[in-house]
């Protein structure tokens, strides 16, 4: 059903730029790979921090407004990097089982990420605050970790089938 | 024993053949190199930005250091680990490998840059641990440092590309000499 959507990605002239160029593909790819690096000190220095690890003398509302300027900026970079590396092999992707799950994965990260992480890591701490963290904390830092571990472990598995 | 015979050496073994000849092994060992970036190079680019001022300003370096260094060091060990484990499954190609020399320049500048820091910078924490602007020394050791582990990350990457490898000939004089090539003379 998708796959003339598909044809019609491998059509565009971004794809083509990629394709035509010895260095293009694996200078984007270079780039998709720094910011990935930036998204893992986004969202671990806060996912840790709801596991009860890493900076646990700070609230997790604290170091989840400071990092997510650098997690907004860095899933941009590897959304404008991933466009055109998609663009250049969409094919490639339609037949590929990593692709779907990286997409899949990628959407549910986002989702999870924008919807009940933003809620939870926005909350003031309890004043007093009862315990360094809640089961609830550590539930959402651990789903967190998980979904992104999925899209970059799928996201590399593309390039092996 | 030339460092060049030790890797033909090296990838005669029967470990080296294995791991560059398994089905999932070898994309399991990269794949485990790739995804710990998140950890490591996350943590030294939060660990990077925090001493030039542009992240987590409220937090002192020093308790940066007590609390996100262990992870950068946790982080860097599995590096280690499935790096040499990478090198161990194709060792002469990498050896002769513009990329991988050029990261490992700059993975030895990363390191100096580490031991300057903690040697010569971080004693004096006292004087400015709490302040959200820190001082050059500071600020440079972080730029150099993210600069540094950019280019690690992107010379590894391009190890996998083939458009220097000694065994497509001709290159440029350079390349042979810095990849360590031997080229027949015609």
């Amino acid at each position: 059903m998708l796959l003339p959507f598909f044809e019609w990605c491998e059509t565009l002239w971004l794809g083509q730029a990629v394709v035509g160029s010895l260095w293009l593909f694996p200078v984007i790819e270079a780039v998709h790979l720094l910011a990935l690096s930036v998204l893992g000190g986004a969202i671990l220095v806060v996912d840790l921090r709801l596991l009860g690890l890493g900076l646990k003398n700070y609230s997790v509302a604290h170091l989840a407004r400071d990092a997510r300027p650098w997690m907004i900026g860095a899933l941009a970079g590897l959304i404008a990097t991933g466009i055109p590396l998609f663009l250049s092999e969409p094919i490639k992707c339609y037949y590929s089982p990593s692709f779907w799950v990286k997409m899949n994965g990628l959407a549910i990260a986002l989702l999870f990420a924008f919807t009940i992480r933003a809620r939870i890591t926005s909350r003031p701490p309890a004043d007093p605050p009862v315990r360094n963290t809640t089961r609830l904390q550590m539930l959402v830092g651990a789903l967190s970790i998980a979904t992104w571990v999925t899209v970059a472990a799928a996201g590399r598995w593309i390039g092996f089938s | 024993m030339s460092l060049l015979a030790f890797c033909e050496w090296l990838a005669a073994t029967d470990g080296s053949t294995a791991l560059r000849e398994s089905l999932f092994m070898y994309p399991l060992v990269e794949s485990t190199h790739v995804l710990f970036l998140l950890l490591f190079v996350g943590m030294t680019v939060v660990w990077d930005l925090r001493l030039l001022g542009l992240l987590l300003t409220a937090v002192p370096v020093t308790e940066m250091a007590d609390r996100v260094l262990p992870w950068v060091r946790a982080g860097f060990a599995v590096m280690i680990v499935t790096g040499v484990a990478l090198f161990y499954a194709i060792p002469v190609r990498t050896y002769q490998s513009v990329w991988f020399r050029g990261k490992l320049i700059f993975l030895v500048l990363a390191m100096l840059n580490i031991w300057y820091f903690h040697a010569r910078v971080l004693p004096h924490a006292a004087t400015w641990d709490r302040d959200a602007r820190l001082p050059w020394a500071v600020r440079r050791a972080g730029l150099a440092s993210l600069v540094l582990w950019a280019l690690i990350i992107v010379f590894g990457r391009f190890i996998a590309y083939n458009w220097f490898d000694c065994d497509i000939q001709p290159q440029p004089q350079f390349v042979n000499w810095f990849a360590g090539c031997v080229v027949p003379p015609h």
